[in-house]
């Protein structure tokens, strides 16, 4: 375990809202090796970006870890106080939000903003903070770094914006960088830039990063390893290959069949998911996506399916799994 | 419970078989919870009823309403009548005249509220004063929103420099500490309108009293720049609003457009705005009075009683903090309901 | 900037110009001049001192004169306080407004902008509903009221504090209090709704990720936004403050340029009007202008047009 940068064990965590409670992740677990990138997968407010954010005890006000263990880097997070997070955040692991265009504060340059990570985790004089801004301006592939550290966000793009952000989260050079949907709010050439820095900024760092995003097309190019999320459920959980070849779970199918092929013959068509999420503060008993599901049992409707491990790296909750191996089973006998 | 632990062993050999056949569509659609779609005003009005605060202060905005336009007709008393002998009475006590009368068995209405230095009971003149401050805030209200309303629409609807033109007089209008006009306004009307109340068919300015009249041509002229710009700003927005070009796209006419969209879209914002200028509009109305800009004597309006009382605030300290409490709860109240309007209706509103 | 700067300020004088433009006509509309009141006066008596005055001229003509002397700083002569300049009389009167209203100004911002933050960060708790009750209570009290409920109680009740004039440092304490309720209670409401507004920003959330202490947060990245609205409500409040003015200094029997103001009115001191009505207007509109520029000192994003 130890040799793990992060292992995530049965995490469930609750927003306590007026309506009631909200059960945000039920029994999420995975885990990280140093250098690993693992794709977090899944629709708005399946419990994503909120599995990131409790890394960093970021989870805000009503939400609540109520169970499981989170390992990471040699802290056990579920027993850390505020104090010992807030010397482990921009430091240990950072993080890039979603929209760049809001997550830079609009009143302080940026270069106030990168040297104010650098000082709070480091011993640098301001001036040697500044020459580090400077120089990771540079490694995010800005031009002009001098002239960018006096300007204010408004006077940069939105791509520009979000490469301050990741000057930011590496400025301490992190173990782990938790990318959330960085490239939802660009253009899509930018996206493409911001992607391809990322991946070669990992490759000079040798960081560990996990990208939460619900572009399918982002972790088949970015990650090793891809989590599906529904519902505050991993759904399923394999490797690059194994997720985009095998899919085992009706969901992932689903997405997988909602991106439109290149190499598509003629007019076919995009196969979308019926039917809305989930409310998750009213679950249904049984497997979330159940209502939504082509090959939806009656079981399904009933009961949360079990875990089924369909290689060593490759896992999925689904009672078709079930299903098959009863079936099998049965001709077994 | 037998039975459920059984199926929580999923690879027990116990299974049932029929679990695995599909679910039918109601089956599935039974899970889905779905939210039932309200209106907008259905909505709203859901949304005002939740809110406790809001509701207790409709709920004193209506028995002061009561008090103030109902209460009066019935009351044994008017608020110009002037009782003998029964000068400056402290609450529930009688003069030594209706003392005797008493006595002799005839039956006589208590001075709620005492009675002020002229002998007229102070609880009629109160709810006659609230009667002024509560129609000045209203009809100013109204004044405010109609001219308000039409300029800022008119300004956001021709656009260009005629809009132009017309912002820059509302930036002048701003700028200029409203208070000090509407004293001078006030001042300037006074004079001319009393002339205008003494010639034949102006009998009722004399009643309303010209300083009240003039206070509503002061608020006409002055208040309503605030309202102008919100009502501009909306329709410019709306103008550009996505689905006003797609509206139009498909093909909706002109009028179409302004009364499904535009209005919807801003009358939750008139409405609020309405609301939240009555208090301001009283506060200003009890501050010319307190001035001595306000109603004519004998006609009462709160700012004028509690002025009134400034003197002999030592002796008789009721006549002053009745008037005193009465405005601030007033206020207090349509502040707070409009707050309430503004969280139910128009939630963009809320800095 | 400086264009911008240029451009405000040419703006706030026009602005002043159509004040003291309204001002002049509206005082010359209402029939009867300062001396009619005066009943002991004889007709050629009022004759003469109309004629003394300039009040006989054609109003064109007596505007265009003003005009040029207001352009040279001279607003003339009192017409009731005889032989008193009216920029005299303002300029003695003037500091005692000002110390007071300065005053209220401080204890405004000391007391709502704390208090609102305090509220913001105790959201739903007992601190921020007694701050809320506060705030909807303070600004539902008209500053006459306050003013004359707090003579009654500490001045004239319990006779803790003196009730008149300005001759000690606690004579302070009830105008002051009076004049900076209301303010203080808007600035509260305004703080509170502002720093919620500020602590939903993704902004906050990225400082939060970047490890940086509760406190840093607050009064780094926090304050400096959400005060923003406040600075805007300066200009207003003056105004707002020299409209309580003309009441608390009234009540509390406070030498100042507001009292002065409201007896010009009843006296029908046309010039005193007038001369009132202008340094007041300035100073207002002199604040809009100062605020603006503020504005954009301290928020980078308003672009200048």
């Amino acid at each position: 375990m130890s040799e793990k940068l992060l292992e995530i064990q049965d995490e469930r965590l609750s927003f306590f809202t007026q309506a009631g409670e909200v059960k945000a992740l039920n029994n999420v677990s995975f885990s990280m090796e140093q250098g690993d990138v693992l794709g977090i997968v899944g629709e708005s407010g399946s419990g994503k970006s909120v599995t990131a954010y409790s890394i960093m005890g970021l989870t805000a006000y009503p939400g609540k870890l109520i169970g499981g263990t989170i390992h990471f880097n040699g802290h056990e997070i579920e027993k850390m106080t505020e104090k010992e997070f807030r010397k482990m955040r921009g430091n240990e692991v950072s993080i890039i939000f979603q929209d760049p265009m809001t997550s830079l504060n609009p009143v302080y340059t940026i270069g106030n903003q990168i040297v104010e990570v650098i000082r709070l985790h480091t011993n640098k004089t301001k001036k040697e903070a500044y020459a580090r801004a400077k120089e990771l301006l540079e490694l995010v592939g800005m031009n002009e770094p001098e002239k960018r550290l006096k300007q204010y966000p408004h006077e940069l793009s939105g791509g520009m914006r979000q490469r301050v952000m990741i000057a930011i989260a590496l400025a301490c050079e992190p173990k782990l960088l938790i990318a959330d949907e960085p490239t939802t709010a660009l253009d899509v050439t930018i996206q493409a830039q911001i992607l391809e820095l990322m991946q070669e900024l990992r490759a000079k760092l040798g960081m560990s990063i996990i990208m939460i995003t619900h572009d399918l097309g982002v972790v088949a190019s970015m990650c090793e390893k891809i989590a599906v999320m529904y519902a505050g459920h991993i759904v399923e959980y394999g490797t690059t290959d194994e997720i985009f070849y095998q899919p085992g779970h009706e969901y992932t199918k689903g997405l997988i069949n909602s991106i439109p092929k290149l190499n598509a013959q003629g007019k076919e068509r995009l196969i979308p998911i019926e039917g809305t999420p989930v409310d998750l503060l009213n679950p249904p008993a049984g497997c979330p996506f159940a209502p939504r599901c082509t090959n939806c049992m009656k079981v399904c409707l009933r009961e949360m399916p079990p875990r089924t491990d369909l290689s060593d790296t490759h896992y999925s909750l689904c009672w078709l799994h079930q299903k098959q191996q009863a079936e099998q089973g049965g001709k077994a006998e | 419970m037998a039975e459920k632990k059984i199926q929580k062993n999923p690879l027990s050999l116990q299974l049932n078989a029929d679990d695995f056949n599909l679910a039918s569509g109601e089956e599935k659609q039974s899970l889905v919870v779905m939210r039932e779609s309200v209106s907008f005003w259905k909505d709203g009005f859901r949304r005002l009823g939740k809110n406790k605060i809001a509701m207790v202060s409709l709920f004193f905005i209506v028995l002061i309403m009561i008090f103030a336009y109902i209460v009066p007709v019935f009351y044994p008393y008017t608020y110009a009548q002037q009782i003998r002998g029964s000068e400056n009475l402290a609450p529930f006590t009688y003069s030594e005249k209706e003392q005797a009368r008493i006595d002799a068995g005839e039956s006589v209405f208590p001075h709620v509220c005492g009675t002020d230095k002229s002998g007229r009971d102070y609880a009629v003149r109160l709810m006659l004063g609230a009667r002024i401050s509560l129609t000045v805030g209203l009809l100013c209200s109204v004044l405010v929103l109609l001219i308000g309303a039409t300029f800022g629409a008119i300004s956001g609807f021709l656009g260009g420099w005629a809009d132009m033109i017309m912002m820059r007089i509302t930036d002048i209008l701003y700028t200029i500490p409203d208070i000090l006009l509407i004293i001078l306004l006030a001042v300037a009307f006074k004079e001319p309108l009393e002339v205008l109340a003494s010639k034949p068919g102006f009998g009722w300015l004399q009643t309303l009293g010209p300083n009240l009249v003039s206070i509503f041509i002061v608020f006409a002229l002055l208040y309503w720049v605030g309202m102008a710009r919100i009502v501009r700003s909306q329709v410019l927005t709306l103008k550009e609003a996505e689905y006003v070009t797609a509206a139009r796209a498909l093909g909706a006419s002109g009028g179409r457009i302004i009364k499904k969209h535009l209005l919807t879209n801003c009358i939750g914002t008139l409405i609020v705005t309405t609301t939240l200028q009555i208090p301001s509009a009283i506060f200003t109305e009890s501050y010319l009075s307190f001035l001595g800009l306000g109603v004519a004597s004998p006609m009462p309006s709160l700012g004028s009683l509690a002025t009134d009382a400034v003197k002999g605030m030592n002796t008789y300290p009721h006549l002053l903090l009745l008037p005193a409490l009465l405005i601030s709860v007033i206020i207090l109240v349509f502040n707070l309901f409009g707050d309430g309007l503004r969280d139910a209706f128009d939630p963009k509103l809320k800095n | 900037m400086v264009k911008y700067t240029v451009k405000r300020i040419g703006m706030g004088l026009f602005s002043i110009f159509i004040v003291a433009t309204l001002t002049f006509f509206l005082m010359n509309m209402v029939p009867g001049g300062p001396f009619v009141a005066e009943k002991s006066m004889s007709k050629a008596a009022q004759q003469a001192l109309a004629e003394k005055y300039g009040l006989d001229k054609p109003i064109l003509e007596r505007y265009g004169t003003y005009l040029t002397d207001l352009l040279h700083g001279d607003m003339g002569p009192s017409l009731k306080q005889r032989g008193r300049e009216v920029s005299d009389i303002i300029f003695s009167k003037f500091p005692v407004s000002a110390k007071l209203a300065g005053i209220a100004v401080l204890v405004a911002l000391c007391v709502g902008i704390p208090l609102g933050c305090l509220a913001a960060y105790n959201r739903g708790k007992w601190a921020d509903n007694l701050i809320i009750v506060f705030a909807t209570c303070g600004i539902a009290v008209p500053s006459f009221i306050s003013s004359v409920l707090l003579l009654y109680t500490f001045g004239m009740n319990l006779k803790l504090l003196p009730v008149v004039g300005l001759n000690e440092a606690a004579a302070y304490v009830m105008p002051v209090t009076a004049l900076a309720l209301y303010p203080a209670a808007y600035i509260t409401r305004l703080m509170r709704s502002s720093l919620l507004d500020v602590m939903g920003q993704d902004y906050m959330r990225t400082a939060r990720a970047k490890g940086v202490s509760n406190f840093k947060i607050l009064f780094k990245h926090a304050l400096r936004n959400a005060v923003l609205p406040v600075v805007t409500y300066v200009g207003p409040m003056l105004a707002g403050l020299m409209t309580g003015s003309f009441v608390v200094e009234k009540i509390f029997t406070v030498p100042g340029l507001g009292r002065e103001f409201v007896s010009a009115i009843t006296n029908r001191d046309y010039t005193m009007i007038m001369g009132t009505t202008i340094i007041l207007a300035t100073l207002v509109i002199a604040a809009n202008v100062i605020v603006d520029v503020l504005y954009k000192i301290i928020d980078p994003r308003i672009k200048l047009k």
